[in-house]
């Protein structure tokens, strides 16, 4: 199993993004990293010590069966294990939303992480509003393809919400990029960005 | 049928001076019986050691050249399997206490000419493990690629990456823990009770006489029942009758499992001294990576290899949540370890049998290990 969203939406061009970011070298976890392709690929590419966190065995065992060193887990409690700031980036790629307490796991992301790089499909995409506005029901499109009853996703979120968390915690924004389809978005991106690529560091 | 030659082994003994035990005692001489399988490479940096169980031997792999039987773990060491003997060379040896070779119990001790029975000393996990760091020493290896084994063989595993730290670059324990629960101390006391009520047992100095076998073989039923699940043994037995449609109203072995597990107990006390069953269930129970430290996490700091720690849903005798602590500990110290927990209904018997899922995991955490030493030394 994949995750459709990253397949589908994104296809490479997170793994562009990220791996842009990260300097060869880094300590790298990256949770809920799925079959462990882009650890592999970090590692490969970028001499990169990645580990990552993912729950369900099937994608576990793949990660583990490419050389990844990935712990079968829930992110929101087995982050509680690691000791502060043991990585230079910890990713969380498409994850958020569908978290039961995001707070706290971002926060956790800041303590064991010097600088943590959420992905996250902004909910305030114009799509997403017009799909909501005309069809008076929860909105299902590209971006949220799920029925309300069998969504994975718990908290929808936009970027200015997110911006908005920032600066209430007092979290150092480094980098922001802004995707839609294939491109980055320069402007407006609340209302353009399908999904939002933050870059915070823990102070 | 032809056996390729290739695949013949023969279990082989080196005699080491001595061995300084836990105990405080030094058993001198000390032999090892081993066995290999695939060729040290000229770097000498593909050596993986894997560690048998309670009741396996230094014959993991290929075919016995004195009985003819495959090895323990023949699924999983071979040419093309998960330890792939054309690429690695693999190292399996009898632990200390054993009976298949190694100095234990039924050993002779030099200085009374007769067996050691229970004169043998207490020896521990980490005692079976300095004697394998002798043998590797003996082979000419400073550095292990790998160090693998299931149950008591994954407590090995730890303990080489806890006793020697820059000896391994990986480890893989599997269907394992950090210690022994007090449920493992009671079913292997049961055990030892069974084999020392026996009237034949003697206080252990039973050898040239009548071994202890009904304590013995009621003592491995005892084993076989931990090493299944509720449902293996619904599916292998259920309430089946054996040779009979209805109930007999007697004591004869008419379930299916009754017939099973007598069978089972009878074949072990042909292939197993009691002596090394007290001795090794012992060693198991006084396993306890932590002792000595103020933390399990403690003892994991010395370590610098990779783990790959693997466990079973359905394995209640070595329950996931004593390899989660495993893992745990692991990460606070920010260690490289692979966990996964892989579904299975064999219970704590899954980590022989669950060959095909444990082979993908077990071939992409050793070629990457393999890929990080090479690297390591080519630069």
């Amino acid at each position: 199993m994949k995750r459709p969203f990253v397949q589908n939406v994104l296809s490479r061009l997170d793994y562009k993004i990220i791996t842009a970011i990260i300097p060869p070298g880094s300590r790298v976890l990256d949770l809920g990293c799925g079959d462990g392709e882009l650890i592999a690929w970090l590692m490969e590419h970028k001499d990169v010590d990645a580990r990552g966190v993912e729950l369900l065995p099937d994608l576990v065992q793949a990660a583990i069966a490419r050389g990844a060193s990935v712990y079968q887990g829930d992110i929101e409690t087995s982050l509680n294990d690691y000791p502060d700031q043991a990585f230079d980036y910890v990713i969380l790629s498409q994850t958020l939303q569908q978290t039961r307490h995001p707070l706290q796991v971002l926060r956790n992301m800041l303590r064991v992480g010097k600088r943590a790089i959420v992905a996250f499909p902004n909910f305030g995409h114009y799509s997403v509003r017009l799909a909501h506005l005309f069809s008076g029901r929860a909105p299902r499109n590209r971006l949220f393809p799920y029925d309300w009853y069998d969504s994975p996703n718990l908290h929808f979120l936009t970027v200015d919400d997110f911006e908005t968390l920032c600066a209430k915690e007092n979290w150092p924004v480094e980098r922001t990029i802004f995707l839609a389809g294939q491109r980055e978005v320069e402007r407006l991106p609340n209302l353009m960005a399908e999904v939002a690529v933050f870059v915070i560091t823990s102070r | 049928m032809d056996i390729p030659s290739s695949m013949v082994v023969e279990t082989q003994i080196v005699t080491f001076p001595s061995l300084a035990l836990d105990c405080g005692v030094t058993l001198s001489p000390v032999d090892c019986a081993y066995e290999t399988y695939g060729e040290l490479n000229a770097a000498r940096t593909n050596a993986i050691l894997v560690c048998h169980a309670f009741s396996g031997d230094a014959h993991a792999a290929g075919i016995s050249k004195e009985d003819g039987r495959p090895g323990w773990w023949e699924d999983m060491v071979g040419p093309g399997l998960a330890f792939d003997t054309d690429k690695y060379f693999v190292i399996c040896a009898n632990v200390l206490g054993g009976c298949r070779g190694t100095t234990g119990p039924g050993s002779i001790n030099p200085i009374t000419k007769a067996p050691f029975a229970m004169t043998f000393p207490v020896v521990t996990i980490n005692d079976m493990v300095r004697l394998q760091k002798l043998l590797i020493d003996h082979l000419g290896i400073t550095r292990l690629l790998s160090v693998s084994g299931g149950s008591m063989g994954g407590m090995q595993t730890l303990a080489w990456a806890v006793l020697f730290p820059d000896a391994v670059a990986s480890v893989i324990p599997i269907a394992t823990t950090s210690r022994h629960s007090a449920q493992q101390i009671a079913f292997n006391e049961v055990g030892r009770q069974s084999i020392m009520s026996d009237p034949d047992w003697l206080d252990g100095g039973y050898y040239g006489l009548k071994p202890p076998k009904r304590g013995l073989a009621v003592a491995r039923m005892v084993g076989h029942i931990t090493y299944m699940s509720d449902d293996s043994m619904k599916e292998k037995f259920g309430r089946r009758l054996r040779q009979r449609a209805e109930l007999g109203y007697d004591f004869s072995a008419e379930f299916e499992v009754e017939s099973y597990l007598r069978y089972r107990g009878s074949q072990f006390v042909d292939r197993f001294d009691a002596n090394s069953y007290l001795y090794i269930t012992k060693a198991m129970d006084y396993f306890d990576l932590a002792a000595g430290h103020a933390s399990l996490g403690a003892a994991f700091e010395a370590t610098r290899a990779r783990f790959l720690v693997i466990s079973f849903t359905s394995d209640w005798l070595y329950p996931t949540y004593q390899s989660l602590e495993i893992v745990s500990a692991l990460r606070g110290r920010n260690r490289d370890v692979a966990y996964c927990e892989l579904p299975s209904t064999y219970g704590h018997d899954a980590f022989l049998l669950e060959v095909e899922e444990q082979t993908d995991l077990v071939r992409g955490f050793l070629d990457r290990t393999f890929r990080n030493v090479s690297r390591k030394v080519a630069s």
